[in-house]
């Protein structure tokens, strides 16, 4: 693929439709991966408190504090942007979809802020 | 403004490459315009479709800069601000020869959404009245306006990714049909819409709609066929 | 997957979003609470041990996120990466149902 073809393939999906869908795809995939580990780390708390504690311990680490905001805004982006997919199929078109795009990217920023608060003050 | 445009075409099928070319700009030109300057002035041998002009027809359809247009109907001066355009045939279908795609799998689709409109009355019937107020007629009312240039099926990207997806004009086709009252095919034709390339394959990324030339919006009529078809589904019409 | 079956599935994936979306804003609260508050295995089980509604809560979200975490993987697959076919779709039926069982474990690791 030339670069010029590659260009107008990147200009062919520059339409915010597009750009919800694939942010919408990338947050569910991420969630996806992390829910085993999020499972295997709680299951494992059938022996005990004790291991779920050494765990929490790791979490604190600010590197993995990082990837938990990214995965609290990936959960309202997803949550947000589903509800937004739903709303097409099954509610009467409206106009607005730019519109309700911005809101959910806004409704994703504001549970992350509200998790970075928390976790500075817990 | 430059006094000439540098033009990039697809030359060949499948495989092939860009071939530039150097044209002359002029006023109010469009971009069909260029492809027939090329063609007539400097190579004869190149291959491209038009009829009307006009944007009626909907048969100069292509890749311009990578988006999907009517080349009649798109002026030189809004796409190719800095002097270049690059053109490629319609994306999603096989090419035939420099910017002529294959239109026969995008016409099967039509067929394989249950596209035809199958009557339900008889020779000796009274002509059937179609209220064009009627909440149904409505429903359909922008859709029936398609005249099925492609272009939102090349701006597919579902279809992109899933060859056998039955695509935003088949689908809105089927949508027109579903809310025609005359029409006696309508569980057939669910059954045809919701199977592995059907409606619910859509992402509502709303290309179509971007891309479509008329200001259609296929990505409406498919939710519609995917409220349809999950009604049916539950009812076990399906 | 005959016709009638990836509407289903279809279904599904939108039925489990619907019941989702309601649990997950429940869920993103109680995150916000739970970190804001210090996070420690004693503080999630006094909440958690024992309750029924809790158990209910998330034993319901397992449930449903399996079903679409797995339907949701077989969608990107089949678009990204042209895995389509019945051995694909057990492949993630499968992984459905291992987050199934271990989403139900890890609701039991914090409610017994």
């Amino acid at each position: 693929m030339s670069l010029q073809q590659a260009a107008g393939r990147v200009r062919s999906r520059s339409h915010a439709g597009y750009v919800a869908y694939l942010v919408h795809r990338l947050s569910g995939l991420a969630l996806a991966v992390f829910l085993p580990f999020h499972f295997f780390v709680l299951g494992n708390a059938l022996n005990g408190a004790a291991g779920l504690d050494d765990f929490l311990l790791w979490a604190a680490n600010p590197w993995v504090k990082l990837g938990e905001w990214l995965l609290v805004s990936a959960l309202a982006l997803h949550m947000a942007g589903g509800i937004r997919v739903l709303a097409i199929e099954f509610l009467p078109w409206s106009e607005r979809q730019k519109t309700y795009i911005m809101l959910c990217i806004a409704f994703a920023i504001a549970a992350g802020l509200l998790f970075l608060l928390a976790a500075r003050h817990g | 403004m430059a006094e000439f445009l540098t033009v990039d075409i697809w030359r060949g099928g499948a495989e092939g490459q860009l071939q530039r070319f150097d044209v002359p700009r002029s006023d109010n030109q469009t971009v069909l315009d260029v492809v027939t300057h090329v063609q007539k002035v400097l190579e004869p041998s190149l291959a491209y479709r038009f009829a009307c002009r006009v944007g009626m027809c909907g048969s100069c359809a292509m890749m311009v800069n990578g988006k999907a247009r009517w080349t009649c109907r798109t002026h030189v001066k809004k796409v190719a601000a800095d002097g270049r355009l690059t053109l490629e045939p319609l994306a999603n279908l096989p090419r035939i020869r420099d910017l002529v795609a294959d239109l026969a799998p995008f016409f099967d689709k039509w067929q394989a959404a249950g596209g035809q409109f199958k009557p339900q009355a008889e020779l000796g019937d009274d002509f059937a009245i179609v209220p064009p107020s009627g909440a149904a007629r409505r429903q359909a009312d922008e859709a029936i306006e398609c005249i099925g240039c492609a272009v939102c099926y090349a701006s597919c990207d579902v279809v992109a990714g899933q060859p056998d997806y039955l695509g935003p004009a088949a689908l809105n086709r089927a949508w027109t049909l579903m809310n025609d009252g005359r029409d006696g095919a309508q569980d057939e034709r669910l059954k045809a819409v919701s199977g592995a390339g059907g409606c619910q394959n859509c992402h509502t990324q709303q290309g179509c709609r971007d891309a479509c030339p008329k200001g259609l919006n296929p990505t409406r009529s498919i939710a519609g066929l995917k409220r349809m078809s999950l009604m049916a589904l539950i009812e076990g019409r399906l | 997957m005959s016709g009638r079956g990836e509407m289903w599935l279809f279904l599904a994936q939108r039925a489990s979003a619907v019941v989702m979306a309601p649990l997950v804003l429940i869920h993103l609260a109680v995150i916000i609470y739970a970190v804001r508050s210090g996070l420690s295995a004693e503080a999630i089980f006094a909440r958690t041990r024992g309750s029924a509604l809790w158990a209910g809560f998330y034993g319901l979200f397992v449930v449903a996120v399996s079903v679409h975490a797995a339907l949701g993987c077989r969608a990107i697959s089949a678009e990204w990466a042209g895995w389509r076919g019945n051995r694909v779709d057990g492949v993630w039926a499968a992984f459905g149902v291992l987050l199934l069982i271990a989403g139900l474990r890890a609701v039991a690791g914090v409610i017994w």
